[in-house]
């Protein structure tokens, strides 16, 4: 009798045990700070096309997680060839896109050779120069055969540019992306939101939540307010650092501070002149003072930077006291360079982080004499005129893509700067596999871009996560561009 | 006693805000983050706000801007809508008709409406807010002139300037104008209330001035999230606002009840 009163007890307890820790069927608004200029991760350089779209809604052959390793996604295994000139990936069967078309090794293979082709749009070419060709041996093998071996490629498909596309549906995935993924895109409300759905046909494990909506919200005040009333849920990038201590203390949100890839630049534009003088570009680090910027416009939560590298990874050097802050040193470089009252412009993104950045920075230049009028600009606009137009003088802006230290090579990049040992050590860097021939190369690109004064290096762009506490499995980190929901659940 | 005190405050900001044109107790455009929301203090009678600039200097600044752009808009609308309601009162039939019904459609626009359509186009600015302050405000003039002038038209002395020869230009603008240019003073303050306002809340709401450019409506904007770490922050430009609004809407009564032929009707009667 008594074990009998025990086992109901401890089966009511299970009970309530389980009902608490059971996910609910509630759909999640997700605030973003910048909407993507269209919905083609394979066709764009903008990082806010993957955070709503990578992994959510398009897969590709493996997937970067969130600890920043590679898994399995649309392959389930690949095997390397002892030269590292073959690597065969054994695809999934019994996937569909979310229009009905079958994955296969055809499929696969168009989307490859799309990612690559000779002139197109894909913003990382470098992601597939080792591929030589791409071969569909059977619908469930794809062989590639490379020109050098390439340590990095198993990693590199999984990024949101080497997702899979169909050839029936690839033309129209800026406007209404078809994949293989966990949501299926519903509609996108230029100017509002984007929404996804549960993929109810999924291959893998169904998404736990049965809608998505990605919310684009520039302005810190509507964020907070926002959030406070609960018509969004979760801000993975909340804009404004400064309620971070009021949103932590409130018990109805988690805050979660991590890492992103995003070094946070003042882009100069070498190719006008007076920045074509390396003093010059000097002289602005000089007149720069990280501390107070990152104090000023990030309440502290970011680190600075002294070259185009994150801090917390491994091959990092600390370069942040090859210009440290000295108006006078700044003002000297600038009389030895022969410049004197220069005028120019500071181009801003709508980031709030760019547009605090841009303000702090403009009265610290105008304290070495150097007048920078602030323009505002939409985040189209930058992407066209700027990004692409390479019509600035200087520009702030994260770049938020991993191990990206190789655009400082990049021929006609927007920073104009050229450096032959840089392009033999970040051409070195592509086919090099081995970690202890890699990190003394990496230290020395680092060096080389820091001592050309390329940009001016601000800071870390930190990832300051606030989102409801009964919400499960956002990434804290932010190894690549993404905001992975395919593992989202809520409690209670 | 009421307007002595609304015209002694109005004649305090006034003087900071063109005082602010060359000179404020601390530069605007320089930041000391290390020194941000600093309470109040000799050195800093108001504290500092979040990049450590003297707030009494940003009041200062942000009131050049503000009665900058109210009045610069309230000439906008007095400049082109007395004229046109000059012009409709003056121009019998279809013309002045015209002219009015043209008016009404502007001013089914709200000033807000024109300033996103302005800020779509061109791009935000505090010129930009001037402008579409200044063109909601057109039509006011434009009615509250066609009106009077009509009223002073109907009376007979103009009849008697019609006799002498006078043709409608001088009439309309020796005898019309002199007798309603009180009612539009009057009108002007009031409308000068309303254009404060109307800066605030345009540069509140991102449309009106932009960074570096300091003003209430953009102080107020940018203290929102520091509500919980520097209230300060919000309540001065916040009162900034409210008196110098309160100001010169008593002001406007004043003049009105001095001024205002409608008023001493009432008094006569």
């Amino acid at each position: 009798m008594a074990l009998r009163v025990l086992f109901t007890f401890f089966l009511s307890i299970a009970a309530i045990v389980s009902a608490q820790a059971q996910t609910v069927d509630r759909p999640l608004v997700i605030g973003m700070g910048l909407e993507p200029p269209h919905l083609d991760p394979t066709a764009g350089a903008a990082a806010a096309i993957d955070e709503i779209l990578y992994a959510n809604v398009l897969e590709g052959l493996t997937r970067i997680t969130e600890d920043g390793s590679v898994a399995p996604a649309l392959a389930t295994d690949w095997d390397i060839s002892d030269d590292g000139l073959t690597v065969v990936f054994h695809l999934r069967e019994g996937v569909t896109f979310h229009d009905g078309a079958p994955f296969d090794a055809e499929v696969a293979k168009f989307a490859l050779d799309r990612a690559r082709a000779e002139g197109a749009e894909n913003a990382q070419p470098q992601l597939f120069t080792a591929i030589d060709t791409v071969e569909a041996t059977d619908p469930t093998t794809l062989t590639l055969t490379l020109k050098e071996p390439d340590g990095d490629l198993v990693y590199s498909l999984g990024w949101g540019d080497a997702v899979m596309v169909h050839p029936d549906s690839a033309e129209a995935n800026k406007q209404t992306p078809i994949g293989t993924g966990p949501f299926r895109f519903e509609r996108w409300r230029r100017g509002d939101r984007v929404v996804l759905v549960r993929n109810d046909d999924y291959w893998g494990e169904p998404a736990k939540l049965p809608r998505v909506e990605f919310a684009f919200i520039t302005d810190p005040a509507v964020a907070l307010a926002s959030l406070l009333a609960g018509d969004v849920q979760a801000y993975p990038s909340f804009p404004a650092p400064e309620s971070l201590p009021v949103l932590e203390a409130d018990q109805r949100f988690t805050v979660a501070i991590g890492t992103t890839e995003g070094e946070t630049i003042m882009a100069i534009n070498a190719a006008r002149p007076p920045f074509d003088d390396v003093r010059v570009r000097r002289a602005l680090s000089n007149a720069i003072d990280r501390n107070a910027l990152v104090e000023g416009a990030m309440y502290g939560t970011a680190t600075p930077i002294g070259s185009h590298f994150p801090p917390h990874a491994k091959a990092y050097v600390d370069l942040t006291d090859v210009y440290p802050y000295d108006p006078d040193k700044a003002r000297a470089l600038l009389e030895e360079a022969g410049v004197s009252d220069l005028k120019t412009t500071l181009t801003l993104p709508p980031t709030q982080y760019a547009r605090r950045s841009g303000e702090i920075i403009a009265a610290q230049l105008r304290a070495v004499g150097i007048e920078a009028e602030l323009i505002p600009v939409e985040w189209a606009e930058w992407l066209s005129r700027v990004f692409r137009g390479k019509d600035y003088d200087l520009t702030i802006v994260a770049h938020t893509e991993p191990n990206d230290i190789n655009i400082y090579a990049r021929p006609d990049y927007y920073f104009h700067v050229e450096n032959a040992r840089l392009d033999e050590i970040i051409a070195s860097l592509a086919v090099e596999a081995d970690p202890d021939k890699r990190t003394p190369l990496l230290e020395e690109a680092q060096r080389l871009i820091t001592e050309d004064a390329v940009n001016v290096f601000l800071f870390q762009l930190p990832k300051n996560g606030v989102w409801d506490k009964r919400l499960h499995g956002l990434w804290t980190n932010s190894p690549i561009q993404a905001n992975d929901v395919t593992g989202v659940y809520w409690t209670e | 006693m009421r307007t002595a005190l609304a015209l002694s405050v109005l004649c305090v900001f006034a003087v900071g805000a063109i005082l602010a044109i060359w000179w404020t107790p601390y530069p605007v455009d320089t930041m000391a983050i290390a020194n941000r929301f600093a309470g109040p203090s000799l050195a800093h009678p108001l504290g500092t706000d979040q990049y450590g600039r003297d707030l009494l200097s940003m009041l200062m600044v942000g009131a050049r801007t503000s009665l900058g752009v109210a009045a610069a808009a309230i000439a906008i609308g007095v400049a082109f809508g007395a004229p046109l309601g000059l012009l409709a009162a003056a121009s019998d039939g279809i013309a002045g008709a015209l002219v009015m019904r043209v008016n009404d459609i502007i001013f089914a626009f709200p000033a807000l409406i024109v300033a996103v359509i302005l800020t779509t186009s061109f791009g935000p600015g505090a010129m930009n807010a001037v402008f579409a302050i200044g063109v909601f405000n057109i039509p006011v003039f434009a009615r509250l002139t066609a009106s009077s002038a009509r009223r002073i038209l109907a009376l007979d002395f103009i009849d008697a300037a019609r006799l002498s020869g006078k043709g409608k230009v001088r009439i309309a603008l020796e005898h019309v104008a002199p007798n309603i240019a009180p009612i539009i003073l009057t009108q002007a303050t009031t409308q000068f209330a309303i254009a404060i306002l109307a800066e605030a809340g345009l540069s509140y709401v991102g449309l009106g001035a932009q960074p570096p450019s300091v003003s209430w409506g953009r102080m107020l904007n940018e203290a929102q999230t520091l509500v919980a770490l520097a209230p300060q922050l919000a309540v001065w430009p916040g009162l900034a606002i409210a008196v110098a609004v309160l100001t010169v809407t008593t002001l406007g009564e004043a003049l009105r009840r001095r001024l205002d032929p409608r008023f001493q009707r009432v008094r006569v009667a």
